[in-house]
């Protein structure tokens, strides 16, 4: 994911504590292996029944923390979250929000957005990813396919400046119609002052020494 | 970004793309109305808030009228946005319960829980959490739903005129926060749950107080019940008004109360118990009216559950006297075993007496894992709970960091607060607050 720099910490066994033993386990790059355990082979297959271009849409299925996770292309995005809301074999009735993620460092796809999907009628839940370039920061908007998601990809929109094409009013929601930059991406600094205290000075959040 | 600078908010009347538009914050109005009497059209475009002490905090309601029939309504949100999940990925994982605690100021307890369930998902411990630690916080969680439907029955009734409620509400209220002080050494934004577990164990006598404080709530429900249900004012201002049916609820992405009142029965805590709900008998209230009426009976309904649920608890802590309330893994653990003094939550004695005369490395364990924290293994993880507003969850990213990457968090207020157009238009404007006062919105979870 990130690389690691800075002082402090250890590198490689992630141990923070001095008695060893913590093993750090990287990022998952790449899809799981089947079996994926759970309901979630059923999902797969159900999806890849009623959605002949399954291959074509899914780059990646992860399996991780017990939760499943579909990266869809975001050409496809809006047909497979039709397929995943009206196929009475997954019935996904509910999409809780997208949560985005900017990773400066996976070049070409740096932004990413986050759908947890529910399923109220099966009880299940999955979780859609899609990536896009930060030069190209569009993905087409699922207000149509469930109408909560407005105000959810305003805020995204809002903190990562990711585009959703289709969204009838894609204005700031958070923040002051007039503010510049997305604040919540990686390259948008936290800002704060250095306090005195107690003679000495405490510099910003941002720029303390950071355990990497 | 430029700015237009020959838009003037304040200007007293000016010409757009729609017509003349007059702005009217106060003054003479025989003036104005003698100016806007001359023209045809006249839409009233009311802008209620953000403060406005009808809109529950600093919502800002945008209102097109006719005559006082709401033919538009919408939101204004963001006065209260501090940055809270920004602020989280300059922390430690730990440090960021502080911060999450202080979302939905009224739910402090789920969002504490929320987030540590995330973290200790991505740690793979999930498992590992000491029982009493998790009957501690269904304890707490119960308790604190019971404080928030209190705000909500109390402030609710002052929006619409009913003045006695509150009072009733509010000395309930304080019997809960009275309790969180007594745990936690803080009655708002405890901090209590950690990841790995709680921060310290509950003191020897407030489990007995506990019940006792159950039993005398039990009594005390009954005055806001008997106030309020069939009480012909409050049927008049609450039923058939901000109605929201089932598929309007599941496109809106609406859950909790909101939902339950529409006939759903859904509560994480039956569907996907987490922290043992399972371990517990109580009932999922619903109605069948989708209006505001039916969303009070509900939460009056969920207030003698919660109940039921504490007492449950009690008696599994007796049980599980003297049993851990932190995860067993040093390396995650909060080396300090804390505990509540006159002065609120630190240090306690013993611990310091070992760190700082008999142990070097216990010294340095402490040093290192309350500075610098623990690491957690890279990727995502969701998690949810059944707050007092709906479902609540957190989505966690790491990097394999000792800092969260980022944490989101999906909070009920802010998505409910999206049905105000959807139970608003069309109706009356005084239904307007009585449609909000039963979204229960908190606008601190709105903005963060």
């Amino acid at each position: 994911m990130t690389q690691d720099e800075g002082m402090f910490g250890v590198n490689g066994s992630g141990d923070t504590s001095g008695f060893g033993g913590l093993v750090r386990t990287g990022a998952s790059s790449g899809s799981s292996e089947r079996p994926y355990g759970s309901y979630f082979d059923e999902i797969a297959d159900d999806l890849e029944r009623a959605y002949p271009e399954f291959n074509d849409a899914i780059e990646a299925v992860v399996v991780q923390n017990g939760e499943l996770t579909l990266h869809v292309k975001r050409e496809k995005l809006e047909a497979v979250a039709r397929i995943l809301r009206d196929n009475p074999k997954l019935q996904f009735e509910m999409c809780l929000g997208v949560s985005g993620v900017h990773y400066p460092d996976q070049v070409e796809r740096e932004l990413h957005a986050v759908y947890p999907l529910l399923s109220m009628s099966r009880n299940r839940r999955v979780r859609l990813e899609v990536s896009v370039p930060d030069s190209d920061p569009h993905i087409p908007s699922l207000v149509e396919v469930w109408a909560g998601n407005n105000w959810h990809e305003r805020e995204t929109f809002d903190m990562f400046g990711i585009i959703f094409d289709g969204h009838a009013g894609l204005t700031r929601i958070l923040m002051p119609d007039d503010w510049a930059g997305h604040p919540q991406r990686k390259d948008y600094p936290l800002g704060g002052i250095p306090v005195e205290f107690h003679g000495a000075t405490v510099p910003a959040p941002s720029e303390r020494r950071s355990y990497r | 970004m430029s700015f237009d600078t020959s838009f003037d908010p304040y200007a007293s009347s000016r010409e757009t793309t729609e017509g003349r538009v007059y702005s009217v914050t106060g003054g003479d109005w025989d003036e104005l109305s003698t100016e806007i009497g001359a023209t045809k059209e006249e839409r009233v475009v009311v802008n209620m808030g953000p403060q406005h002490p009808s809109t529950h905090g600093v919502l800002r309601l945008i209102l097109e009228l006719e005559g006082e029939t709401v033919t538009e309504a919408r939101c204004g949100i963001g006065y209260l946005h501090t940055g809270i999940e920004k602020n989280t990925e300059y922390r430690t994982w730990t440090q960021g319960v502080t911060y999450v605690t202080r979302m939905d100021y009224l739910a402090p307890i789920f969002n504490e829980t929320a987030y540590c369930m995330s973290v200790e998902k991505l740690l793979g411990i999930t498992d590992q959490i000491p029982e009493r630690a998790q009957v501690i916080r269904v304890m707490m969680m119960e308790l604190n739903r019971i404080s928030s439907h209190m705000v909500c029955f109390g402030t609710g009734g002052l929006e619409l005129g009913a003045l006695t409620p509150i009072f009733f509400a509010f000395r309930d209220r304080e019997t809960v926060l009275d309790i969180f002080e007594e745990v936690s050494g803080l009655r708002m934004n405890m901090a209590y749950i950690r990841p790995g577990g709680v921060a310290q164990d509950v003191p020897a006598d407030a489990v007995s107080r506990i019940r006792e404080a159950c039993r005398d709530m039990r009594k005390s429900f009954k005055d806001n019940e008997t106030l309020l249900v069939g009480n012909s004012i409050w049927m008049k201002r609450t039923k058939d008004i901000g109605y929201l049916d089932l598929a309007g609820c599941m496109t809106l992405g609406v859950t909790g109360p909101i939902l339950r009142a529409a006939g759903m029965p859904w509560d994480l805590r039956k569907s996907q118990p987490y922290s043992g709900y399972e371990n517990y008998n109580f009932d999922v209230i619903t109605t069948d009216t989708s209006d505001a009426y039916g969303r009070f009976l509900v939460r009056l309904g969920e207030l003698e559950q919660s109940l039921r649920i504490i007492e449950q608890c009690c008696d599994f802590l007796d049980k599980l006297n003297g049993a851990p309330v932190m995860v067993a893994d040093k390396k995650i653990a909060w080396p300090a075993q804390l505990s509540v003094s006159a002065d609120g939550m630190g240090n306690s004695l013993s611990h310091i007496r070992e760190i700082m005369g008999e142990s070097m490395e216990a010294l340095i364990h402490h040093f290192k894992i309350v500075t610098e924290g623990f690491r957690v293994p890279a990727g995502q993880a969701y998690a949810a709970v059944e707050s007092p507003r709906g479902e609540t969850g957190v989505h966690t990213v790491s990097d394999g960091g000792t800092r969260p990457y980022r944490v989101h968090f999906r909070e009920p207020s802010f998505n409910n607060l999206q049905s105000t157009a959807a139970m608003c238009e069309g109706g009356m404007i005084a239904d307007v607050i009585s449609a909000v006062a039963s979204i229960d919105p908190v606008m601190g979870g709105v903005d963060r």
